[in-house]
Protein backbone atom coordinates (compact mmCIF):
# COMPACT_ATOMS: atom_id res chain seq x y z
CA UNK A 1 0.00 0.00 0.00
CA UNK A 2 1.23 3.45 -0.88
CA UNK A 3 2.01 6.17 1.61
CA UNK A 4 0.20 9.46 1.12
CA UNK A 5 3.52 11.01 0.25
CA UNK A 6 4.17 8.45 -2.50
CA UNK A 7 0.64 8.89 -3.82
CA UNK A 8 1.17 12.68 -4.04
CA UNK A 9 4.42 12.22 -5.93
CA UNK A 10 2.83 9.79 -8.37
CA UNK A 11 -0.11 12.09 -9.04
CA UNK A 12 2.26 15.01 -9.46
CA UNK A 13 4.32 13.12 -12.01
CA UNK A 14 1.26 12.00 -13.90
CA UNK A 15 0.18 15.63 -14.17
CA UNK A 16 3.64 16.47 -15.48
CA UNK A 17 4.49 18.69 -12.49
CA UNK A 18 8.13 19.57 -12.95
CA UNK A 19 8.75 20.61 -9.34
CA UNK A 20 7.62 17.16 -8.19
CA UNK A 21 10.01 15.57 -10.63
CA UNK A 22 12.88 17.82 -9.54
CA UNK A 23 12.43 17.02 -5.88
CA UNK A 24 12.22 13.31 -6.64
CA UNK A 25 15.39 13.62 -8.69
CA UNK A 26 17.20 15.51 -5.94
CA UNK A 27 16.17 12.95 -3.37
CA UNK A 28 17.21 9.90 -5.35
CA UNK A 29 19.94 10.82 -7.80
CA UNK A 30 22.83 10.29 -5.39
CA UNK A 31 21.57 6.89 -4.24
CA UNK A 32 20.81 5.74 -7.77
CA UNK A 33 24.23 6.74 -8.97
CA UNK A 34 25.90 4.98 -6.07
CA UNK A 35 23.91 1.83 -6.78
CA UNK A 36 24.67 1.98 -10.49
CA UNK A 37 28.37 2.35 -9.75
CA UNK A 38 28.21 -0.94 -7.94
CA UNK A 39 27.56 -2.68 -11.25
CA UNK A 40 29.20 -0.41 -13.77
CA UNK A 41 32.75 0.42 -12.87
CA UNK A 42 32.92 3.64 -14.80
CA UNK A 43 31.05 6.81 -14.08
CA UNK A 44 29.86 7.36 -17.64
CA UNK A 45 28.11 4.01 -17.81
CA UNK A 46 26.62 4.50 -14.35
CA UNK A 47 25.20 7.89 -15.36
CA UNK A 48 23.70 6.26 -18.44
CA UNK A 49 22.00 3.59 -16.33
CA UNK A 50 20.57 6.22 -13.99
CA UNK A 51 19.33 8.32 -16.88
CA UNK A 52 17.59 5.30 -18.41
CA UNK A 53 16.07 4.54 -15.02
CA UNK A 54 14.51 8.00 -14.83
CA UNK A 55 13.09 7.65 -18.31
CA UNK A 56 11.66 4.25 -17.40
CA UNK A 57 10.10 5.82 -14.29
CA UNK A 58 8.40 8.48 -16.41
CA UNK A 59 7.27 5.98 -19.02
CA UNK A 60 5.97 3.59 -16.39
CA UNK A 61 4.36 6.03 -13.96
CA UNK A 62 0.92 5.79 -15.52
CA UNK A 63 0.99 2.03 -15.25
CA UNK A 64 2.52 1.91 -11.76
CA UNK A 65 -0.05 0.21 -9.57
CA UNK A 66 1.49 0.90 -6.21
CA UNK A 67 1.87 -2.72 -5.20
CA UNK A 68 5.27 -1.78 -3.84
CA UNK A 69 6.57 1.46 -2.39
CA UNK A 70 7.75 4.00 -4.92
CA UNK A 71 11.32 3.66 -3.68
CA UNK A 72 11.29 -0.12 -4.11
CA UNK A 73 9.93 0.28 -7.60
CA UNK A 74 12.54 2.84 -8.66
CA UNK A 75 15.41 0.82 -7.17
CA UNK A 76 14.17 -2.33 -8.89
CA UNK A 77 14.13 -0.58 -12.25
CA UNK A 78 17.66 0.65 -11.68
CA UNK A 79 19.04 -2.67 -10.53
CA UNK A 80 17.47 -4.63 -13.37
CA UNK A 81 18.75 -2.11 -15.85
CA UNK A 82 22.20 -2.08 -14.26
CA UNK A 83 22.47 -5.85 -14.29
CA UNK A 84 21.54 -6.04 -17.95
CA UNK A 85 24.06 -3.39 -18.89
CA UNK A 86 26.80 -4.82 -16.70
CA UNK A 87 26.23 -8.29 -18.11
CA UNK A 88 26.40 -6.93 -21.61
CA UNK A 89 29.68 -5.27 -20.73
CA UNK A 90 30.90 -8.47 -19.12
CA UNK A 91 31.30 -6.84 -15.74
CA UNK A 92 28.80 -8.78 -13.82
CA UNK A 93 28.17 -12.41 -14.44
CA UNK A 94 27.17 -13.71 -11.09
CA UNK A 95 23.47 -13.05 -11.00
CA UNK A 96 22.27 -15.98 -9.01
CA UNK A 97 23.78 -17.67 -6.03
CA UNK A 98 26.66 -19.61 -7.46
CA UNK A 99 27.98 -22.78 -5.95
CA UNK A 100 30.95 -20.77 -4.76
CA UNK A 101 28.72 -18.46 -2.90
CA UNK A 102 26.81 -21.28 -1.29
CA UNK A 103 30.00 -22.78 0.07
CA UNK A 104 31.12 -19.32 0.96
CA UNK A 105 28.15 -19.04 3.29
CA UNK A 106 29.76 -21.74 5.40
CA UNK A 107 32.89 -19.69 5.63
CA UNK A 108 33.36 -18.47 9.22
CA UNK A 109 32.77 -14.84 10.19
CA UNK A 110 36.02 -14.89 12.12
CA UNK A 111 39.01 -17.06 11.16
CA UNK A 112 38.99 -20.31 13.14
CA UNK A 113 42.48 -19.71 14.47
CA UNK A 114 41.15 -16.86 16.57
CA UNK A 115 39.44 -19.44 18.82
CA UNK A 116 40.58 -22.23 21.10
CA UNK A 117 40.23 -25.46 19.19
CA UNK A 118 37.86 -28.11 20.43
CA UNK A 119 38.64 -29.85 23.74
CA UNK A 120 41.87 -27.97 24.17
CA UNK A 121 40.59 -25.62 26.80
CA UNK A 122 38.22 -25.49 29.75
CA UNK A 123 36.14 -23.14 27.55
CA UNK A 124 36.29 -24.68 24.08
CA UNK A 125 35.78 -22.27 21.17
CA UNK A 126 36.50 -19.28 23.37
CA UNK A 127 38.49 -16.41 21.88
CA UNK A 128 42.25 -16.90 21.84
CA UNK A 129 43.03 -13.26 21.28
CA UNK A 130 39.81 -11.39 21.70
CA UNK A 131 38.71 -8.36 19.69
CA UNK A 132 39.73 -4.99 21.07
CA UNK A 133 37.50 -2.18 22.24
CA UNK A 134 37.08 0.24 19.33
CA UNK A 135 35.49 2.65 21.76
CA UNK A 136 39.03 3.40 22.92
CA UNK A 137 40.19 4.43 19.48
CA UNK A 138 40.25 8.14 18.69
CA UNK A 139 37.02 9.17 16.97
CA UNK A 140 39.07 10.99 14.27
CA UNK A 141 40.63 7.72 13.26
CA UNK A 142 37.29 5.91 12.99
CA UNK A 143 35.81 8.74 10.97
CA UNK A 144 38.84 9.47 8.80
CA UNK A 145 38.85 9.43 5.00
CA UNK A 146 41.40 6.67 5.18
CA UNK A 147 38.96 4.49 7.14
CA UNK A 148 36.28 5.22 4.54
CA UNK A 149 38.67 4.07 1.82
CA UNK A 150 39.33 0.84 3.69
CA UNK A 151 35.57 0.24 3.89
CA UNK A 152 35.04 1.02 0.21
CA UNK A 153 37.84 -1.34 -0.78
CA UNK A 154 36.40 -4.07 1.45
CA UNK A 155 32.94 -3.65 -0.10
CA UNK A 156 34.50 -3.72 -3.53
CA UNK A 157 36.11 -7.05 -2.70
CA UNK A 158 32.81 -8.70 -1.74
CA UNK A 159 30.91 -11.04 -4.02
CA UNK A 160 28.28 -9.22 -6.14
CA UNK A 161 25.42 -10.58 -4.03
CA UNK A 162 27.04 -9.52 -0.78
CA UNK A 163 27.84 -6.11 -2.23
CA UNK A 164 24.25 -5.60 -3.32
CA UNK A 165 22.82 -6.43 0.01
CA UNK A 166 25.20 -4.40 2.18
CA UNK A 167 24.68 -1.42 -0.13
CA UNK A 168 20.90 -1.62 0.02
CA UNK A 169 20.71 -2.34 3.73
CA UNK A 170 23.57 -0.50 5.38
CA UNK A 171 24.22 2.37 2.98
CA UNK A 172 20.78 3.02 1.49
CA UNK A 173 19.10 1.97 4.76
CA UNK A 174 16.37 -0.10 3.14
CA UNK A 175 14.41 -2.50 5.32
CA UNK A 176 15.11 -6.20 4.87
CA UNK A 177 11.67 -6.57 3.31
CA UNK A 178 12.38 -3.88 0.73
CA UNK A 179 15.80 -5.32 -0.06
CA UNK A 180 14.38 -8.84 -0.45
CA UNK A 181 11.68 -7.56 -2.79
CA UNK A 182 14.15 -5.72 -4.95
CA UNK A 183 16.62 -8.57 -5.18
CA UNK A 184 14.08 -11.37 -5.21
CA UNK A 185 15.74 -13.32 -2.41
CA UNK A 186 14.41 -14.83 0.82
CA UNK A 187 14.81 -13.16 4.21
CA UNK A 188 17.08 -15.92 5.47
CA UNK A 189 19.25 -15.78 2.38
CA UNK A 190 19.41 -12.04 2.77
CA UNK A 191 20.60 -12.34 6.37
CA UNK A 192 23.33 -14.82 5.46
CA UNK A 193 24.64 -12.54 2.71
CA UNK A 194 24.40 -9.45 4.89
CA UNK A 195 26.19 -11.12 7.76
CA UNK A 196 29.01 -12.36 5.51
CA UNK A 197 29.37 -8.90 4.03
CA UNK A 198 29.45 -7.14 7.40
CA UNK A 199 31.85 -9.70 8.85
CA UNK A 200 34.28 -9.14 5.99
CA UNK A 201 34.12 -5.38 6.28
CA UNK A 202 34.65 -5.68 10.04
CA UNK A 203 37.69 -7.82 9.47
CA UNK A 204 39.16 -5.33 7.01
CA UNK A 205 38.54 -2.56 9.52
CA UNK A 206 40.15 -4.55 12.31
CA UNK A 207 43.24 -5.17 10.20
CA UNK A 208 43.48 -1.49 9.39
CA UNK A 209 42.56 0.04 12.74
CA UNK A 210 44.69 -2.21 14.87
CA UNK A 211 47.82 -2.51 12.81
CA UNK B 1 21.43 -26.28 17.86
CA UNK B 2 21.10 -28.14 21.12
CA UNK B 3 20.70 -26.88 24.66
CA UNK B 4 24.31 -26.12 25.57
CA UNK B 5 25.46 -22.56 26.19
CA UNK B 6 26.59 -20.65 23.15
CA UNK B 7 30.31 -20.62 22.50
CA UNK B 8 32.12 -17.50 21.31
CA UNK B 9 32.67 -19.11 17.95
CA UNK B 10 28.95 -19.70 17.60
CA UNK B 11 27.97 -16.26 18.80
CA UNK B 12 29.94 -14.42 16.12
CA UNK B 13 27.82 -16.13 13.47
CA UNK B 14 24.56 -14.94 14.99
CA UNK B 15 25.11 -11.20 15.31
CA UNK B 16 23.11 -10.20 12.22
CA UNK B 17 20.30 -12.63 13.05
CA UNK B 18 20.22 -11.09 16.52
CA UNK B 19 20.17 -7.51 15.23
CA UNK B 20 17.46 -8.39 12.71
CA UNK B 21 15.30 -9.90 15.41
CA UNK B 22 15.45 -13.25 13.65
CA UNK B 23 16.63 -15.44 16.50
CA UNK B 24 14.12 -17.81 18.09
CA UNK B 25 13.39 -16.90 21.68
CA UNK B 26 15.62 -19.51 23.31
CA UNK B 27 18.52 -18.66 21.11
CA UNK B 28 17.93 -14.96 21.71
CA UNK B 29 18.18 -15.49 25.46
CA UNK B 30 21.34 -17.55 25.13
CA UNK B 31 22.83 -14.85 22.93
CA UNK B 32 22.14 -12.11 25.46
CA UNK B 33 23.28 -14.26 28.33
CA UNK B 34 26.60 -14.98 26.66
CA UNK B 35 27.07 -11.36 25.64
CA UNK B 36 26.51 -10.05 29.13
CA UNK B 37 29.17 -12.36 30.56
CA UNK B 38 31.84 -12.28 27.86
CA UNK B 39 34.04 -9.21 27.34
CA UNK B 40 35.55 -10.49 24.11
CA UNK B 41 32.21 -11.16 22.49
CA UNK B 42 30.94 -7.85 23.74
CA UNK B 43 33.81 -6.17 21.93
CA UNK B 44 33.11 -8.21 18.81
CA UNK B 45 29.46 -7.23 18.94
CA UNK B 46 30.41 -3.57 19.34
CA UNK B 47 32.83 -3.84 16.43
CA UNK B 48 30.02 -5.13 14.23
CA UNK B 49 27.85 -2.21 15.29
CA UNK B 50 30.69 0.23 14.57
CA UNK B 51 31.10 -1.43 11.19
CA UNK B 52 27.42 -0.95 10.33
CA UNK B 53 27.56 2.68 11.48
CA UNK B 54 30.73 3.40 9.50
CA UNK B 55 29.40 1.71 6.35
CA UNK B 56 26.29 3.87 6.74
CA UNK B 57 28.40 7.02 6.57
CA UNK B 58 29.11 6.23 2.92
CA UNK B 59 25.60 7.48 2.19
CA UNK B 60 26.80 10.99 3.09
CA UNK B 61 29.30 11.07 0.26
CA UNK B 62 27.96 13.19 -2.52
CA UNK B 63 28.52 12.05 -6.06
CA UNK B 64 28.68 14.71 -8.67
CA UNK B 65 26.37 14.28 -11.56
CA UNK B 66 25.89 16.49 -14.57
CA UNK B 67 22.73 14.72 -15.56
CA UNK B 68 20.09 17.08 -14.24
CA UNK B 69 19.80 19.55 -17.10
CA UNK B 70 19.66 16.88 -19.73
CA UNK B 71 17.09 14.96 -17.76
CA UNK B 72 14.93 18.03 -17.27
CA UNK B 73 14.77 18.60 -20.98
CA UNK B 74 13.80 14.95 -21.44
CA UNK B 75 11.13 15.49 -18.79
CA UNK B 76 9.71 18.44 -20.73
CA UNK B 77 9.61 16.37 -23.91
CA UNK B 78 7.85 13.61 -22.05
CA UNK B 79 5.37 16.09 -20.59
CA UNK B 80 4.35 17.33 -24.03
CA UNK B 81 3.11 13.89 -24.87
CA UNK B 82 0.94 13.61 -21.79
CA UNK B 83 -2.80 13.38 -22.43
CA UNK B 84 -4.50 16.77 -22.12
CA UNK B 85 -6.40 16.24 -18.91
CA UNK B 86 -5.22 13.66 -16.47
CA UNK B 87 -8.13 12.11 -14.58
CA UNK B 88 -7.68 12.36 -10.83
CA UNK B 89 -7.20 8.88 -9.45
CA UNK B 90 -7.50 7.60 -5.99
CA UNK B 91 -4.19 5.98 -5.22
CA UNK B 92 -4.63 5.49 -1.53
CA UNK B 93 -6.85 2.47 -1.83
Amino acid sequence: MLTIEDADIIQGLRRGDESVFVSLFDGYQNSLLRLALMYATDQRLAEEIVQETWLAVLKGIHRFEGRSALKTWIYSILINRAKTVAQREGRYNNLTLSLDEQTESNEPSVPVDRFHPDDDHPYPHHWLNGPSDWGELPEEKLLSDETQKVILAAIDGLSPNQREIITLRDIEMLSSEEACNILGISESNQRVLLHRARAKVRQALEEYLER
Amino acid sequence: MDEHDLTCQELVELVTDYLEGALPEKQFKRFEQHLSGCHDCHHYFDQMRYTIRLVGRLSESHLSSGAKDELLSLFRDWKKELPEQEKPENLEE
